[in-house]
């Protein structure tokens, strides 16, 4: 295929979901459901493309959208971290969606199927366009889409708990909309332009003349402290556990691994390319994401060992992954911020994993979630036990799986920091043992053998066999892979990311 | 010296003990460990009744908050709280105002060749004597087309939320605008029957002539979007139905974004190429000029309008 032409293929990929949003809503559950597959299928298979073309050419380059050039018209930027990670949302999200299909027949009022899939196809627009957007504003405008279609996600199944989650996370998520919004705004008027590559010089020339110091400092708490609740950082996370634990599976395994890391995506593109890593170094910011970085993995680990609904511990478990990331940053290296994208990949491959697994054993349960019902739940649905298994493994840190890479990775960049290594050290191994804890503990329950399977005391203990579901046990190998993949040959990732990362500055 | 030792000394030694565990012939747990299957955990009638009245008395001691002495103390710490965070997030967010460049000023940093440029060429690059239409659907028009979606998506999580399915809900006046209608309120007929036609002409006027004045889609969506909404206040729905149903509203919007999306990837697409537009941009002035500024406004007005609408039905009972 001509190289000029896939150069396209990131604009094709945000006007083709934009686009299948409205088709969707004028089409029939069923099809809509069959638009949105083919949509994240082919976004996936143009990124593949679009990583390749960049990988042979070896460089980035910019993307006009439109007759005028950057600082007047919009421009994207493509690069080989933009379009591997746009290849990993496409992967994880095709798997999330086909691993919850089966909940969602039941989850969901039928004359509002489709409405779910213009949510998802807008909702993974606005993930591409933050991926690969250039442009300050451009950002602001699909952190909006990418709210509202979040929210939509979480109300879809209409309940009580699911409404009360979706208005606390609307409130939270505007109030970070608008921080980022108004740091924006202040960075606008210090600087002139919206383009963050323009804003980078400017800003690199303000820091070094030493006027309008405070108010840069106000643009970028205000953009990081935005970010930081939308992403679900420990102070800020009251939203997270309803929003993740009573949601259909799709939702809460699209909102934990993709939308939050949206969010801390577009954070790196702001340390690197807007603010520029040395100034971002010496605010201070970066002591604050260190200590509630811990401060998270810490809390939301204990959060998650008292909690007793297994999805709610899922969602918990997240909190602390999202401290894992922002210590990362908080180190102020490259290698940390290198471990926190491992970190974000790491994460998102296993906690859609445990969400859709944890579905898989509480359908075997009679619909119970909580973890003293899901006793042997492991024997009666063996594939989701297996998937199980080795979400919780990877989320401990197990070598062979993701997380163990991640999690040396950040031990590694802790190193080489004087002041930083030991409280992150202690609190790498003080969060593994946490991890332990609740995950080993639900692993124990689920293995436990109950000895017979009783229908006769009233509970539907049903045995589900893996052709019940075909679709979901090829989603859960698929998922036992992908965490395989990261943990076995993490090396060329790294390297792909490093290099990336490397081409942002 | 090795020394000979009978069968029956050597099976009381270790070793022998030792290599058998290891060949698995004898269990070392067998007859010395008890072992059973753990139980299934099971609530019996009497847990499950205790389990009750916990659960009740939970519920009381939670909503009584007269005598509940944590929540009147949390709620104190909140307003307490609640106020100092506003004060300190009021006083960095002056701070930081304070120190900005004064607003207005020739050497500020805004006024800097972007603006100059939307100003000094704006008319001939995009043709249109408005220079803010231009710059939102020309210059910037990816910017408006994620924010045409927002609304769009702003409508189906409404829908999500507010639309209930006609099989699930029976007709009653509780969910029901309709029972109480037509009104036939002289005044408010008589009223709308003078102002719709005008507003909705107006608002189209506005749509129309975004790219030559003060106005555009979003504007004039939101002046035509009012119009219906009156006609629907003062008709109601049975009237409003012959032309504007749900499936109009779909299709509309499905129209609308379509026509967006397809014009600027096209314009994208040969702008990125360094191709040629084929579309002209006409004479400045004139009500059909500026290339995609006009298509695109109407885009937008659709899209607004039916945003409009859609809403307030939403928030009616007994509408789509």
């Amino acid at each position: 295929m001509n190289l000029e032409f896939v150069r396209n293929f990131p604009l094709f990929c945000i006007i083709l979901t934009l686009f299948s949003g409205p088709l969707c809503m004028i089409s029939k559950g069923k099809t809509a459901k069959y638009i949105n597959l083919a949509v994240i299928t082919a976004v996936g298979v143009m990124s593949v493309f679009v990583l390749a073309e960049v990988c042979i050419s070896g460089g980035s380059y910019v993307y006009r959208m439109g007759h005028f050039p950057a600082p007047w018209g919009n421009e994207i930027r493509v690069g080989p971290l933009e379009a591997f990670i746009a290849v990993f949302f496409c992967v994880v999200m095709l798997l999330s969606m086909v691993g919850g299909a089966f909940e969602r027949k039941t989850e969901m009022e039928e004359s509002k199927e489709n409405l779910y899939y213009v949510m998802v196809n807008l909702l993974l627009s606005s993930l591409i366009a933050l991926i690969y957007t250039n442009d300050l504003f451009t950002a602001y405008v699909f952190v909006e889409i990418n709210t509202i279609s979040a929210c939509g996600m979480i109300m879809i199944k209409q309940n009580g708990h699911t409404l009360e989650a979706a208005v606390r996370y609307m409130i939270m998520s505007l109030l970070g909309s608008g921080m980022l919004l108004l740091g924006i705004c202040f960075l606008y008027g210090l600087t002139g332009h919206l383009l963050m590559s323009n804003i980078k010089e400017s800003v690199a020339a303000i820091a070094a003349a030493g006027t309008y110091h405070p108010p840069l400092m106000v643009a970028v708490g205000l953009m990081c402290v935005g970010l930081a609740i939308k992403s679900a950082l420990f102070p800020f996370h009251s939203w997270l556990p309803d929003a993740y634990g009573y949601s259909s599976i799709s939702s809460a395994a699209i909102l934990s691994s993709l939308v939050s890391k949206g969010y801390i995506f577009l954070l790196i593109k702001i340390f690197y390319r807007v603010i520029g890593f040395d100034v971002f170094y010496n605010s201070r910011v970066i002591n604050l994401f260190f200590v509630f970085g811990i401060a998270g993995m810490m809390f939301g680990s204990i959060s998650a060992a008292r909690e007793n609904n297994i999805r709610r511990m899922i969602a918990f478990s997240s909190v602390a992954q999202i401290g894992y990331i922002y210590m990362g940053f908080g180190l102020g290296t490259t290698p940390g911020v290198l471990a926190s994208i491992y970190h974000i990949l790491s994460h998102a491959a296993t906690k859609s994993l445990l969400f859709v697994a944890a579905a898989g054993l509480c359908e075997c349960s009679g619909g119970s979630k909580e973890l003293s019902k899901l006793t042997g739940a492991g024997y009666r649905n063996r594939m989701a036990g297996v998937a199980f298994t080795v979400g919780a493994l990877s989320m401990i840190g197990f070598p062979l799986f993701s997380g163990f890479i991640s999690k040396i990775l950040f031990a590694q960049a802790a190193v080489n920091e004087a002041g930083k290594m030991l409280p992150t050290l202690i609190a790498l191994a003080v969060s593994t043992i946490l991890n332990v804890v609740y995950f080993m503990r639900a692993v124990l329950i689920i293995y436990t053998p109950t000895g017979y399977v009783s229908s006769e005391d009233g509970r539907d203990y049903t045995r589900v066999q893996m052709r019940m579901h075909p679709e979901k046990s090829v989603v859960f190998g698929c998922f036992i892979l992908l965490n395989l993949a990261l943990g076995l040959v993490s090396q060329p990732i790294v390297e792909l990311c490093s290099r990336g990362l490397g081409m942002f500055s | 010296m090795s020394k000979k030792v009978s069968r029956e000394a050597y099976e009381k030694t270790r070793s022998y003990k030792l290599s058998q565990w290891l060949h698995g012939t004898k269990d070392p747990f067998l007859g010395e460990v008890e072992m059973r299957p753990q139980e299934e955990y099971r609530e019996s009638e009497k847990l499950l009744h205790e389990y009750e009245l916990q659960h009740q008395s939970i519920i009381e001691r939670a909503y009584d908050v007269e005598h509940n002495a944590q929540v009147r103390l949390f709620q104190k710490f909140y307003n307490i709280f609640s106020v100092v965070f506003c004060l300190c997030l009021l006083f960095i967010l002056l701070m930081g105002v304070s120190y900005l460049p004064q607003y207005g000023h020739m050497e500020n940093p805004v006024n800097n060749e972007v603006p100059a440029r939307y100003i000094e060429s704006g008319l001939q690059e995009t043709g249109a004597v408005n220079i803010v239409t231009g710059m939102i659907l020309d210059y910037r028009a990816f910017d408006t087309l994620g924010e045409s979606h927002v609304l769009f998506l702003a409508t189906c999580t409404v829908l999500i939320l507010l639309r209930r399915d006609k099989k699930k809900y029976q007709e009653t006046a509780e969910h029901n605008d309709r029972i109480y209608e037509p009104k036939n309120d002289v005044i408010l007929q008589t009223a709308a029957r003078v102002l719709v036609p005008v507003i909705e002409i107006f608002g189209i006027y506005v749509i129309l002539g975004g790219h030559l004045g003060p106005g555009g889609g979003f504007s004039g969506g939101a002046v035509c979007g009012a119009g219906l909404i009156l006609y629907l206040n003062a008709f109601g729905f049975a009237k409003t139905e012959r032309f504007f149903t749900g499936k109009t509203y779909k299709c509309m919007c499905f129209g609308a974004l379509a026509c967006y999306s397809l014009a600027k990837t096209y314009s994208f697409f040969t702008g990125a190429n360094h191709i040629e537009s084929v579309i002209p941009l006409g004479t400045p002035g004139a009500i059909l000029s500026s290339g995609l500024i006009l298509v695109l406004d109407i885009c937008v007005g659709l899209v607004v309008a039916g945003t409009m609408y859609t809403f307030y039905v939403m928030f009616r009972k007994g509408g789509y």
